[in-house]
Protein backbone atom coordinates (compact mmCIF):
# COMPACT_ATOMS: atom_id res chain seq x y z
CA UNK A 1 0.00 0.00 0.00
CA UNK A 2 1.39 3.42 -0.98
CA UNK A 3 1.35 6.43 1.35
CA UNK A 4 -1.41 7.90 -0.80
CA UNK A 5 -3.57 4.78 -0.42
CA UNK A 6 -3.01 4.83 3.31
CA UNK A 7 -3.90 8.50 3.66
CA UNK A 8 -7.09 7.95 1.68
CA UNK A 9 -8.50 5.43 4.18
CA UNK A 10 -11.48 6.06 6.40
CA UNK A 11 -10.92 5.85 10.16
CA UNK A 12 -12.67 2.45 10.23
CA UNK A 13 -10.40 1.01 7.50
CA UNK A 14 -7.29 2.51 9.06
CA UNK A 15 -8.23 0.89 12.38
CA UNK A 16 -8.51 -2.55 10.77
CA UNK A 17 -4.95 -2.20 9.45
CA UNK A 18 -3.66 -0.92 12.78
CA UNK A 19 -5.33 -3.74 14.72
CA UNK A 20 -3.98 -6.38 12.37
CA UNK A 21 -0.57 -4.77 12.99
CA UNK A 22 -0.14 -4.28 9.24
CA UNK A 23 0.82 -0.69 9.86
CA UNK A 24 2.11 1.02 13.00
CA UNK A 25 0.82 4.31 14.43
CA UNK A 26 4.21 5.88 13.66
CA UNK A 27 3.99 4.79 10.03
CA UNK A 28 0.52 6.31 9.87
CA UNK A 29 1.77 9.69 11.12
CA UNK A 30 4.66 9.48 8.67
CA UNK A 31 2.38 8.72 5.73
CA UNK A 32 0.13 11.61 6.71
CA UNK A 33 3.08 13.98 7.06
CA UNK A 34 4.31 13.03 3.59
CA UNK A 35 0.86 13.49 2.17
CA UNK A 36 0.61 16.92 3.82
CA UNK A 37 4.02 17.89 2.44
CA UNK A 38 2.87 16.87 -1.03
CA UNK A 39 -0.47 18.67 -1.18
CA UNK A 40 -0.81 21.21 1.59
CA UNK A 41 1.16 23.79 -0.38
CA UNK A 42 -1.83 23.76 -2.74
CA UNK A 43 -4.64 23.28 -0.21
CA UNK A 44 -3.36 25.20 2.82
CA UNK A 45 -5.45 23.34 5.40
CA UNK A 46 -2.96 23.40 8.28
CA UNK A 47 -1.61 26.22 10.44
CA UNK A 48 0.74 23.99 12.46
CA UNK A 49 1.46 20.27 12.77
CA UNK A 50 3.22 19.39 16.02
CA UNK A 51 4.87 16.32 14.52
CA UNK A 52 7.23 15.61 17.40
CA UNK A 53 4.46 15.44 19.99
CA UNK A 54 2.36 13.26 17.70
CA UNK A 55 5.26 10.88 17.02
CA UNK A 56 5.91 10.55 20.70
CA UNK A 57 2.29 9.62 21.36
CA UNK A 58 2.29 7.22 18.42
CA UNK A 59 5.08 5.27 20.09
CA UNK A 60 2.89 4.11 22.94
CA UNK A 61 -0.51 4.23 21.25
CA UNK A 62 -2.87 1.41 22.16
CA UNK A 63 -4.42 0.41 18.85
CA UNK A 64 -7.14 -1.65 20.51
CA UNK A 65 -8.82 1.43 21.96
CA UNK A 66 -11.84 2.82 20.03
CA UNK A 67 -9.65 5.37 18.18
CA UNK A 68 -6.30 3.77 19.03
CA UNK A 69 -3.46 5.20 16.96
CA UNK A 70 -5.72 7.33 14.76
CA UNK A 71 -4.46 10.88 14.13
CA UNK A 72 -7.20 13.50 14.35
CA UNK A 73 -6.76 17.09 13.13
CA UNK A 74 -8.02 19.84 15.41
CA UNK A 75 -9.48 23.19 14.38
CA UNK A 76 -7.10 25.83 15.64
CA UNK A 77 -9.68 27.32 18.01
CA UNK A 78 -9.56 24.28 20.32
CA UNK A 79 -6.75 24.10 22.89
CA UNK A 80 -4.25 21.25 22.55
CA UNK A 81 -1.68 21.27 25.34
CA UNK A 82 1.63 22.93 24.39
CA UNK A 83 0.48 23.60 20.82
CA UNK A 84 -0.32 27.04 19.39
CA UNK A 85 -4.01 28.01 19.35
CA UNK A 86 -4.11 30.98 17.00
CA UNK A 87 -7.82 31.16 16.17
CA UNK A 88 -6.30 32.30 12.82
CA UNK A 89 -5.86 35.71 14.44
CA UNK A 90 -2.80 37.88 14.88
CA UNK A 91 -4.03 38.69 18.38
CA UNK A 92 -3.06 35.21 19.60
CA UNK A 93 0.41 35.43 18.13
CA UNK A 94 2.83 33.45 20.28
CA UNK A 95 0.16 31.85 22.48
CA UNK A 96 0.64 28.22 23.45
CA UNK A 97 -2.15 26.27 25.10
CA UNK A 98 -1.38 25.50 28.76
CA UNK A 99 -4.06 22.77 28.84
CA UNK A 100 -6.09 20.32 26.74
CA UNK A 101 -9.70 21.06 25.84
CA UNK A 102 -12.04 18.39 27.23
CA UNK A 103 -12.69 17.03 23.71
CA UNK A 104 -8.94 16.63 23.20
CA UNK A 105 -8.59 14.84 26.55
CA UNK A 106 -11.44 12.55 25.55
CA UNK A 107 -9.91 11.85 22.13
CA UNK A 108 -6.64 10.96 23.84
CA UNK A 109 -8.49 8.71 26.30
CA UNK A 110 -9.99 6.89 23.30
CA UNK A 111 -6.49 6.37 21.91
CA UNK A 112 -6.54 9.07 19.22
CA UNK A 113 -3.51 11.24 18.49
CA UNK A 114 -4.25 14.95 18.05
CA UNK A 115 -2.19 15.84 14.99
CA UNK A 116 -2.21 19.24 13.29
CA UNK A 117 -4.16 22.44 13.86
CA UNK A 118 -6.39 23.47 10.96
CA UNK A 119 -7.14 26.86 9.45
CA UNK A 120 -10.39 28.74 10.02
CA UNK A 121 -11.99 32.12 9.62
CA UNK A 122 -10.56 34.34 12.35
CA UNK A 123 -12.31 33.34 15.62
CA UNK A 124 -14.63 31.16 13.50
CA UNK A 125 -16.30 34.25 12.04
CA UNK A 126 -16.99 33.57 8.40
CA UNK A 127 -18.23 31.10 5.81
CA UNK A 128 -15.24 30.74 3.49
CA UNK A 129 -12.07 30.63 5.66
CA UNK A 130 -11.02 33.80 3.79
CA UNK A 131 -11.14 35.72 7.08
CA UNK A 132 -8.10 33.83 8.35
CA UNK A 133 -5.41 36.38 9.14
CA UNK A 134 -2.74 33.73 8.67
CA UNK A 135 -3.35 31.63 5.58
CA UNK A 136 -5.54 31.02 2.58
CA UNK A 137 -7.22 27.58 2.32
CA UNK A 138 -8.41 26.23 -1.03
CA UNK A 139 -11.09 23.72 -1.93
CA UNK A 140 -9.46 20.39 -2.90
CA UNK A 141 -12.06 19.96 -5.66
CA UNK A 142 -11.13 23.26 -7.34
CA UNK A 143 -8.21 25.23 -5.99
CA UNK A 144 -9.70 28.53 -7.22
CA UNK A 145 -12.65 28.09 -4.87
CA UNK A 146 -13.23 28.42 -1.12
CA UNK A 147 -13.50 25.37 1.16
CA UNK A 148 -16.37 27.01 3.03
CA UNK A 149 -16.04 28.04 6.65
CA UNK A 150 -15.38 28.60 9.29
CA UNK A 151 -13.98 25.04 9.75
CA UNK A 152 -12.60 25.21 6.19
CA UNK A 153 -9.18 23.83 7.16
CA UNK A 154 -10.70 20.77 8.84
CA UNK A 155 -13.01 20.04 5.88
CA UNK A 156 -10.29 20.62 3.26
CA UNK A 157 -7.81 18.44 5.19
CA UNK A 158 -10.27 15.53 5.32
CA UNK A 159 -11.35 15.98 1.67
CA UNK A 160 -7.72 16.21 0.49
CA UNK A 161 -6.72 13.03 2.36
CA UNK A 162 -4.54 15.12 4.68
CA UNK A 163 -6.49 13.90 7.73
CA UNK A 164 -8.51 10.77 8.55
CA UNK A 165 -10.89 12.89 10.58
CA UNK A 166 -10.99 16.28 12.25
CA UNK A 167 -12.77 18.33 14.87
CA UNK A 168 -14.53 21.54 13.92
CA UNK A 169 -16.80 23.97 15.70
CA UNK A 170 -20.22 25.09 14.48
CA UNK A 171 -21.84 28.35 15.58
CA UNK A 172 -24.04 28.96 12.54
CA UNK A 173 -23.03 26.19 10.14
CA UNK A 174 -19.25 26.20 10.48
CA UNK A 175 -18.96 22.39 10.44
CA UNK A 176 -21.80 21.52 8.07
CA UNK A 177 -21.27 24.16 5.36
CA UNK A 178 -17.54 23.50 4.75
CA UNK A 179 -18.23 19.74 4.92
CA UNK A 180 -20.83 20.24 2.16
CA UNK A 181 -18.54 22.38 0.01
CA UNK A 182 -15.64 19.91 0.35
CA UNK A 183 -17.70 16.72 -0.09
CA UNK A 184 -17.23 15.23 3.38
CA UNK A 185 -19.38 14.47 6.43
CA UNK A 186 -19.85 17.11 9.15
CA UNK A 187 -21.95 16.77 12.32
CA UNK A 188 -23.11 19.56 14.61
CA UNK A 189 -24.28 17.94 17.84
CA UNK A 190 -27.13 19.21 19.99
CA UNK A 191 -26.26 22.24 22.09
CA UNK A 192 -24.80 20.76 25.28
CA UNK A 193 -24.03 17.30 23.87
CA UNK A 194 -20.27 17.96 23.66
CA UNK A 195 -18.22 19.97 26.16
CA UNK A 196 -16.86 23.33 24.97
CA UNK A 197 -14.26 23.59 27.73
CA UNK A 198 -11.09 24.62 25.91
CA UNK A 199 -12.91 25.88 22.82
CA UNK A 200 -12.21 29.60 22.45
CA UNK A 201 -15.69 31.09 22.82
CA UNK A 202 -17.31 33.00 19.96
CA UNK A 203 -21.06 32.90 20.69
CA UNK A 204 -21.67 30.90 23.84
CA UNK A 205 -25.37 30.16 23.32
CA UNK A 206 -24.65 28.71 19.86
CA UNK A 207 -21.17 27.12 19.70
CA UNK A 208 -20.79 23.33 19.51
CA UNK A 209 -17.82 21.10 18.68
CA UNK A 210 -18.29 18.20 16.27
CA UNK A 211 -16.56 15.80 13.86
CA UNK A 212 -15.62 16.20 10.19
CA UNK A 213 -15.01 12.81 8.55
CA UNK A 214 -14.97 10.83 5.30
CA UNK A 215 -17.88 8.59 6.30
CA UNK A 216 -20.92 8.68 8.59
CA UNK A 217 -19.59 5.71 10.56
CA UNK A 218 -16.40 7.64 11.32
CA UNK A 219 -18.45 10.57 12.61
CA UNK A 220 -20.27 8.14 14.92
CA UNK A 221 -16.96 6.76 16.20
CA UNK A 222 -15.72 10.26 17.08
CA UNK A 223 -19.04 11.15 18.70
CA UNK A 224 -18.76 8.06 20.90
CA UNK A 225 -15.45 9.46 22.13
CA UNK A 226 -16.32 13.14 22.67
CA UNK A 227 -19.99 13.31 23.75
CA UNK A 228 -21.12 13.62 27.33
CA UNK A 229 -21.30 15.71 30.45
CA UNK A 230 -18.25 17.67 31.59
CA UNK A 231 -18.13 19.33 35.01
CA UNK A 232 -15.92 22.02 33.39
CA UNK A 233 -18.75 23.12 31.07
CA UNK A 234 -21.96 23.96 32.92
CA UNK A 235 -23.93 23.93 29.64
CA UNK A 236 -22.97 20.32 28.87
CA UNK A 237 -25.95 18.03 29.38
CA UNK A 238 -26.10 15.28 31.96
CA UNK A 239 -27.77 12.83 29.59
CA UNK A 240 -26.92 9.27 28.67
CA UNK A 241 -24.65 8.95 25.62
CA UNK A 242 -25.88 6.16 23.33
CA UNK A 243 -23.53 4.00 21.26
CA UNK A 244 -23.72 5.95 17.99
CA UNK A 245 -21.96 3.23 15.99
CA UNK A 246 -24.27 0.47 17.20
CA UNK A 247 -27.33 2.43 16.09
CA UNK A 248 -26.21 2.65 12.45
CA UNK A 249 -28.29 0.55 10.08
CA UNK A 250 -29.64 0.52 6.55
CA UNK A 251 -33.36 0.20 7.01
CA UNK A 252 -35.42 3.38 6.93
CA UNK A 253 -38.86 1.80 7.07
CA UNK A 254 -41.09 3.73 9.44
CA UNK A 255 -38.83 6.82 9.42
CA UNK A 256 -40.67 10.06 8.70
CA UNK A 257 -38.67 12.80 6.99
CA UNK A 258 -39.88 16.39 6.69
CA UNK A 259 -39.11 18.69 3.81
CA UNK A 260 -39.58 22.28 5.02
CA UNK A 261 -41.36 24.16 2.27
CA UNK A 262 -39.68 27.43 3.28
CA UNK A 263 -36.27 25.94 2.47
CA UNK A 264 -37.00 25.50 -1.22
CA UNK A 265 -36.42 29.19 -1.81
CA UNK A 266 -35.38 31.14 -4.87
CA UNK A 267 -31.66 31.53 -4.95
CA UNK A 268 -30.94 27.81 -4.60
CA UNK A 269 -28.68 26.81 -7.44
CA UNK A 270 -30.68 24.59 -9.84
CA UNK A 271 -27.99 21.87 -9.66
CA UNK A 272 -28.20 21.88 -5.86
CA UNK A 273 -31.97 21.67 -5.99
CA UNK A 274 -31.85 18.75 -8.44
CA UNK A 275 -29.40 16.87 -6.20
CA UNK A 276 -31.59 17.40 -3.12
CA UNK A 277 -34.72 16.30 -5.01
CA UNK A 278 -32.90 13.13 -6.09
CA UNK A 279 -31.72 12.50 -2.52
CA UNK A 280 -35.28 12.85 -1.21
CA UNK A 281 -36.42 10.25 -3.78
CA UNK A 282 -33.57 7.97 -2.76
CA UNK A 283 -34.46 8.23 0.94
CA UNK A 284 -38.06 7.51 0.02
CA UNK A 285 -37.00 4.40 -1.90
CA UNK A 286 -35.12 3.23 1.20
CA UNK A 287 -38.42 3.20 3.06
CA UNK A 288 -38.63 6.68 4.56
CA UNK A 289 -41.94 8.50 4.40
CA UNK A 290 -41.57 12.05 3.03
CA UNK A 291 -43.81 14.73 4.53
CA UNK A 292 -43.94 18.44 3.73
CA UNK A 293 -43.63 20.57 6.86
CA UNK A 294 -43.56 24.29 7.57
CA UNK A 295 -41.02 26.36 9.51
CA UNK A 296 -42.75 29.72 9.09
CA UNK A 297 -40.10 31.86 10.80
CA UNK A 298 -37.20 30.63 8.66
CA UNK A 299 -36.86 33.94 6.84
CA UNK A 300 -35.84 35.65 10.10
CA UNK A 301 -33.06 33.25 11.11
CA UNK A 302 -30.11 35.05 9.49
CA UNK A 303 -31.10 38.42 10.98
CA UNK A 304 -31.64 36.90 14.44
CA UNK A 305 -28.32 35.12 14.23
CA UNK A 306 -26.27 38.16 13.31
CA UNK A 307 -27.70 40.08 16.25
CA UNK A 308 -27.31 37.35 18.87
CA UNK A 309 -23.97 35.96 17.66
CA UNK A 310 -22.35 39.39 17.40
CA UNK A 311 -23.71 40.45 20.79
CA UNK A 312 -22.18 37.38 22.43
CA UNK A 313 -18.95 37.79 20.47
CA UNK A 314 -18.56 41.39 21.61
CA UNK A 315 -18.60 40.16 25.21
CA UNK A 316 -16.47 37.04 24.66
CA UNK A 317 -13.77 38.86 22.72
CA UNK A 318 -13.40 41.59 25.35
CA UNK A 319 -10.78 39.31 26.95
CA UNK A 320 -8.34 39.97 24.11
CA UNK A 321 -6.83 43.16 25.45
CA UNK A 322 -3.07 42.61 25.32
CA UNK A 323 -2.73 41.94 29.05
CA UNK A 324 -2.79 38.18 29.76
CA UNK A 325 -1.86 36.47 26.50
CA UNK A 326 -1.16 37.00 22.84
CA UNK A 327 -0.32 40.16 20.99
CA UNK A 328 0.28 43.50 22.73
CA UNK A 329 0.71 46.87 20.96
CA UNK A 330 4.13 48.49 21.44
CA UNK A 331 4.71 51.46 23.76
CA UNK A 332 1.17 52.17 24.93
CA UNK A 333 0.82 55.64 26.44
CA UNK A 334 -1.94 54.55 28.82
CA UNK A 335 -4.21 51.58 29.37
CA UNK A 336 -6.93 52.72 26.94
CA UNK A 337 -4.29 53.18 24.28
CA UNK A 338 -3.05 49.65 25.07
CA UNK A 339 -6.53 48.16 24.57
CA UNK A 340 -7.42 50.28 21.53
CA UNK A 341 -4.24 49.69 19.58
CA UNK A 342 -3.81 46.02 20.57
CA UNK A 343 -7.31 45.35 19.24
CA UNK A 344 -6.82 47.57 16.17
CA UNK A 345 -3.62 45.80 15.21
CA UNK A 346 -4.58 42.31 16.42
CA UNK A 347 -8.11 41.81 15.02
CA UNK A 348 -8.98 41.54 11.32
CA UNK A 349 -11.86 43.44 9.66
CA UNK A 350 -14.63 40.85 10.11
CA UNK A 351 -13.93 40.46 13.82
CA UNK A 352 -13.93 44.24 14.28
CA UNK A 353 -17.18 44.56 12.34
CA UNK A 354 -18.88 41.93 14.47
CA UNK A 355 -17.63 43.34 17.77
CA UNK A 356 -18.90 46.78 16.76
CA UNK A 357 -22.29 45.44 15.66
CA UNK A 358 -22.56 43.35 18.83
CA UNK A 359 -21.66 46.28 21.05
CA UNK A 360 -24.27 48.40 19.29
CA UNK A 361 -27.16 45.92 19.60
CA UNK A 362 -26.46 45.56 23.32
CA UNK A 363 -26.10 49.30 23.95
CA UNK A 364 -28.56 51.32 25.97
CA UNK A 365 -31.45 52.52 23.78
CA UNK A 366 -31.02 49.75 21.20
CA UNK A 367 -31.02 46.63 23.38
CA UNK A 368 -34.82 46.21 23.28
CA UNK A 369 -35.17 46.90 19.58
CA UNK A 370 -32.42 44.54 18.48
CA UNK A 371 -31.15 42.05 21.06
CA UNK A 372 -34.32 41.46 23.07
CA UNK A 373 -36.49 41.26 19.95
CA UNK A 374 -34.01 38.86 18.32
CA UNK A 375 -34.17 36.59 21.40
CA UNK A 376 -37.96 36.48 21.12
CA UNK A 377 -37.91 35.67 17.42
CA UNK A 378 -35.33 33.01 18.26
CA UNK A 379 -37.90 31.41 20.54
CA UNK A 380 -40.42 31.39 17.66
CA UNK A 381 -37.83 29.64 15.49
CA UNK A 382 -37.25 27.06 18.23
CA UNK A 383 -41.02 26.45 18.46
CA UNK A 384 -41.19 25.99 14.66
CA UNK A 385 -38.78 23.07 14.97
CA UNK A 386 -40.50 21.65 18.04
CA UNK A 387 -43.83 21.48 16.24
CA UNK A 388 -42.27 20.08 13.03
CA UNK A 389 -40.66 17.33 15.10
CA UNK A 390 -44.09 16.30 16.39
CA UNK A 391 -44.80 15.11 12.84
CA UNK A 392 -41.41 13.90 11.62
CA UNK A 393 -38.20 12.27 12.89
CA UNK A 394 -35.82 14.50 10.95
CA UNK A 395 -35.81 17.33 8.42
CA UNK A 396 -34.08 17.40 5.01
CA UNK A 397 -32.66 20.42 3.19
CA UNK A 398 -29.65 21.52 1.21
CA UNK A 399 -26.72 22.38 3.51
CA UNK A 400 -25.75 25.36 1.36
CA UNK A 401 -27.82 27.01 -1.40
CA UNK A 402 -24.77 26.94 -3.70
CA UNK A 403 -21.67 24.82 -4.28
CA UNK A 404 -18.23 26.27 -3.46
CA UNK A 405 -17.84 29.84 -4.67
CA UNK A 406 -14.68 31.50 -6.01
CA UNK A 407 -12.07 32.89 -3.64
CA UNK A 408 -12.64 36.63 -3.35
CA UNK A 409 -16.14 36.50 -4.83
CA UNK A 410 -18.01 37.50 -1.67
CA UNK A 411 -15.46 39.17 0.61
CA UNK A 412 -16.49 42.75 -0.19
CA UNK A 413 -20.13 42.17 0.80
CA UNK A 414 -20.51 40.75 4.33
CA UNK A 415 -24.29 40.46 3.99
CA UNK A 416 -23.98 38.21 0.92
CA UNK A 417 -21.47 36.08 2.86
CA UNK A 418 -23.91 35.85 5.80
CA UNK A 419 -26.62 34.51 3.50
CA UNK A 420 -24.39 31.50 2.70
CA UNK A 421 -25.51 30.11 6.07
CA UNK A 422 -29.24 30.41 5.46
CA UNK A 423 -29.99 26.67 5.89
CA UNK A 424 -27.63 25.94 8.75
CA UNK A 425 -28.12 28.87 11.13
CA UNK A 426 -31.58 27.97 12.45
CA UNK A 427 -30.31 24.69 13.94
CA UNK A 428 -27.89 26.60 16.16
CA UNK A 429 -30.59 29.06 17.19
CA UNK A 430 -32.90 26.16 18.13
CA UNK A 431 -30.11 24.10 19.73
CA UNK A 432 -30.90 20.99 17.67
CA UNK A 433 -28.45 18.65 15.91
CA UNK A 434 -27.62 18.49 12.21
CA UNK A 435 -25.41 16.64 9.78
CA UNK A 436 -24.21 17.31 6.24
CA UNK A 437 -23.37 14.43 3.91
CA UNK A 438 -22.33 14.35 0.24
CA UNK A 439 -25.30 13.95 -2.15
CA UNK A 440 -24.01 14.83 -5.59
CA UNK A 441 -22.01 17.25 -7.69
CA UNK A 442 -22.52 20.50 -9.50
CA UNK A 443 -20.58 21.03 -12.73
CA UNK A 444 -19.03 24.51 -12.87
CA UNK A 445 -16.28 25.68 -15.25
CA UNK A 446 -15.30 22.09 -15.95
CA UNK A 447 -14.95 21.19 -12.26
CA UNK A 448 -17.07 18.81 -10.23
CA UNK A 449 -18.08 20.53 -7.00
CA UNK A 450 -19.66 18.61 -4.11
CA UNK A 451 -23.21 19.25 -2.92
CA UNK A 452 -24.26 18.60 0.69
CA UNK A 453 -27.52 17.19 2.04
CA UNK A 454 -28.45 18.40 5.51
CA UNK A 455 -30.44 16.31 7.98
CA UNK A 456 -31.68 18.08 11.11
CA UNK A 457 -32.68 16.07 14.15
CA UNK A 458 -34.46 16.50 17.46
CA UNK A 459 -32.45 17.59 20.49
CA UNK A 460 -30.14 14.71 21.53
CA UNK A 461 -31.27 12.62 18.56
CA UNK A 462 -27.83 12.38 16.92
CA UNK A 463 -28.21 8.60 16.73
CA UNK A 464 -31.25 9.00 14.49
CA UNK A 465 -29.71 11.44 11.99
CA UNK A 466 -26.53 9.36 11.89
CA UNK A 467 -28.64 6.29 11.15
CA UNK A 468 -30.52 8.02 8.31
CA UNK A 469 -27.31 9.56 6.94
CA UNK A 470 -25.57 6.18 7.06
CA UNK A 471 -28.40 4.40 5.25
CA UNK A 472 -28.39 7.06 2.52
CA UNK A 473 -24.59 7.04 2.22
CA UNK A 474 -24.40 3.26 1.94
CA UNK A 475 -26.96 3.31 -0.88
CA UNK A 476 -24.94 5.84 -2.93
CA UNK A 477 -21.36 6.28 -4.14
CA UNK A 478 -20.97 10.00 -3.47
CA UNK A 479 -18.70 9.52 -0.45
CA UNK A 480 -16.33 7.37 -2.52
CA UNK A 481 -15.57 10.13 -5.04
CA UNK A 482 -12.14 11.73 -4.56
CA UNK A 483 -11.07 15.21 -5.66
CA UNK A 484 -8.53 15.49 -8.53
CA UNK A 485 -5.78 16.38 -6.05
CA UNK A 486 -6.18 12.94 -4.42
CA UNK A 487 -4.25 11.52 -7.37
CA UNK A 488 -1.29 13.85 -6.79
CA UNK A 489 1.49 11.50 -5.78
CA UNK A 490 3.40 11.69 -2.55
CA UNK B 1 -21.27 60.09 10.98
CA UNK B 2 -24.14 57.67 10.97
CA UNK B 3 -25.70 56.45 7.72
CA UNK B 4 -29.28 55.20 7.28
CA UNK B 5 -29.29 53.44 10.66
CA UNK B 6 -28.67 55.06 14.06
CA UNK B 7 -25.34 53.29 14.31
CA UNK B 8 -22.34 55.62 14.58
CA UNK B 9 -19.45 53.25 13.91
CA UNK B 10 -16.71 55.58 15.15
CA UNK B 11 -18.50 56.10 18.48
CA UNK B 12 -19.35 52.42 19.07
CA UNK B 13 -15.79 51.39 18.15
CA UNK B 14 -14.56 53.60 20.99
CA UNK B 15 -16.99 51.87 23.38
CA UNK B 16 -15.64 48.51 22.18
CA UNK B 17 -12.03 49.69 22.68
CA UNK B 18 -11.09 49.29 19.05
CA UNK B 19 -9.20 52.06 17.25
CA UNK B 20 -10.28 52.48 13.63
CA UNK B 21 -8.81 54.50 10.79
CA UNK B 22 -11.22 56.93 9.11
CA UNK B 23 -11.28 54.77 6.00
CA UNK B 24 -12.11 51.65 8.00
CA UNK B 25 -14.89 53.50 9.84
CA UNK B 26 -16.36 54.63 6.53
CA UNK B 27 -16.36 51.12 5.02
CA UNK B 28 -17.76 49.50 8.19
CA UNK B 29 -20.47 52.18 8.38
CA UNK B 30 -21.77 51.25 4.93
CA UNK B 31 -21.47 47.48 5.51
CA UNK B 32 -23.11 47.52 8.94
CA UNK B 33 -25.87 49.88 7.73
CA UNK B 34 -26.66 47.19 5.14
CA UNK B 35 -26.77 44.49 7.82
CA UNK B 36 -29.00 46.59 10.10
CA UNK B 37 -31.30 47.42 7.18
CA UNK B 38 -31.57 43.69 6.50
CA UNK B 39 -32.37 43.12 10.21
CA UNK B 40 -35.29 45.59 9.96
CA UNK B 41 -37.43 42.63 8.91
CA UNK B 42 -37.54 41.53 12.56
CA UNK B 43 -39.76 44.53 13.31
CA UNK B 44 -42.55 42.89 11.32
CA UNK B 45 -42.69 39.85 13.59
CA UNK B 46 -45.45 39.75 16.19
CA UNK B 47 -43.66 38.85 19.41
CA UNK B 48 -46.47 39.78 21.82
CA UNK B 49 -46.43 37.42 24.77
CA UNK B 50 -43.32 35.57 23.56
CA UNK B 51 -40.66 34.89 26.16
CA UNK B 52 -37.02 35.29 25.23
CA UNK B 53 -35.49 32.13 23.86
CA UNK B 54 -35.19 29.07 26.02
CA UNK B 55 -32.71 26.42 25.03
CA UNK B 56 -33.92 23.22 23.45
CA UNK B 57 -33.08 21.43 26.70
CA UNK B 58 -32.84 24.16 29.32
CA UNK B 59 -30.79 23.46 32.43
CA UNK B 60 -30.76 25.62 35.54
CA UNK B 61 -28.60 26.04 38.62
CA UNK B 62 -25.73 23.83 37.58
CA UNK B 63 -23.44 23.43 40.53
CA UNK B 64 -20.46 21.29 41.22
CA UNK B 65 -18.99 20.27 44.53
CA UNK B 66 -16.93 23.00 46.13
CA UNK B 67 -13.80 20.92 46.46
CA UNK B 68 -10.33 22.39 46.05
CA UNK B 69 -8.23 20.94 43.25
CA UNK B 70 -5.02 21.73 41.49
CA UNK B 71 -5.16 24.13 38.60
CA UNK B 72 -2.68 26.54 37.06
CA UNK B 73 0.08 27.85 39.24
CA UNK B 74 0.73 31.59 38.94
CA UNK B 75 3.79 30.71 36.91
CA UNK B 76 1.78 28.62 34.42
CA UNK B 77 -0.89 31.31 34.16
CA UNK B 78 1.79 33.84 33.25
CA UNK B 79 3.50 31.75 30.55
CA UNK B 80 1.59 33.53 27.79
CA UNK B 81 1.74 37.05 29.24
CA UNK B 82 3.20 39.68 26.88
CA UNK B 83 4.80 41.37 29.94
CA UNK B 84 5.18 40.15 33.49
CA UNK B 85 7.18 40.82 36.62
CA UNK B 86 7.18 39.46 40.18
CA UNK B 87 4.51 36.89 39.37
CA UNK B 88 2.14 39.60 38.05
CA UNK B 89 0.88 40.91 34.69
CA UNK B 90 2.43 44.28 33.85
CA UNK B 91 0.14 47.00 32.44
CA UNK B 92 0.49 50.77 31.98
CA UNK B 93 -0.39 52.82 35.05
CA UNK B 94 -4.20 52.92 35.46
CA UNK B 95 -4.64 55.23 38.48
CA UNK B 96 -2.61 58.42 38.89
Amino acid sequence: MTGNDLAALSIADLQSLLRRREVSPREVIDALRERIEAVDGDIGAYLSLGIEAAMKEAEHANVDLPLGGVPIAIKDIINVMDQPCTCASKILNGYRAPYDATVVQKLRAAGAIPFGKTNLDEFAMGSSTENSALKSTRNPWDLSRVPGGSSGGSAAAVAGDEAFGALGSDTGGSIRQPAALCGVVGLKPTYGRVSRFGLVAFASSLDQIGPVTKTVRDAAVIMNAIAGRDPQDSTSLNELVPDYVASLGNDLRGVRLGVPKEYMIEGIDPQVRAAIDAAVKQLNSLGAEIIEVSLPNTQYAVAVYYIIATAEASANLARFDGVRYGYRAENPKDVLDLYGRTREEGFGPEVKRRIILGTYVLSSGYYDAYYLRAQKVRELIRRDFASAFEKVDALISPTSPVAAFKLGERVADPLQMYLADIFTIAANLAGICGISIPCGFAELDGHRLPIGLQLLGKPLDEARILQIAHAYEQSTDWHKARPPIAAKMV
Amino acid sequence: MAGNSDLDVAYVARLARIKLTEDEAKIFQKQLDDVLTYAEKLRKVDVTGVDTAAHALPVFNVFRDDTPRNWFTAEQALTNAPRQANGLFVVPKVVE
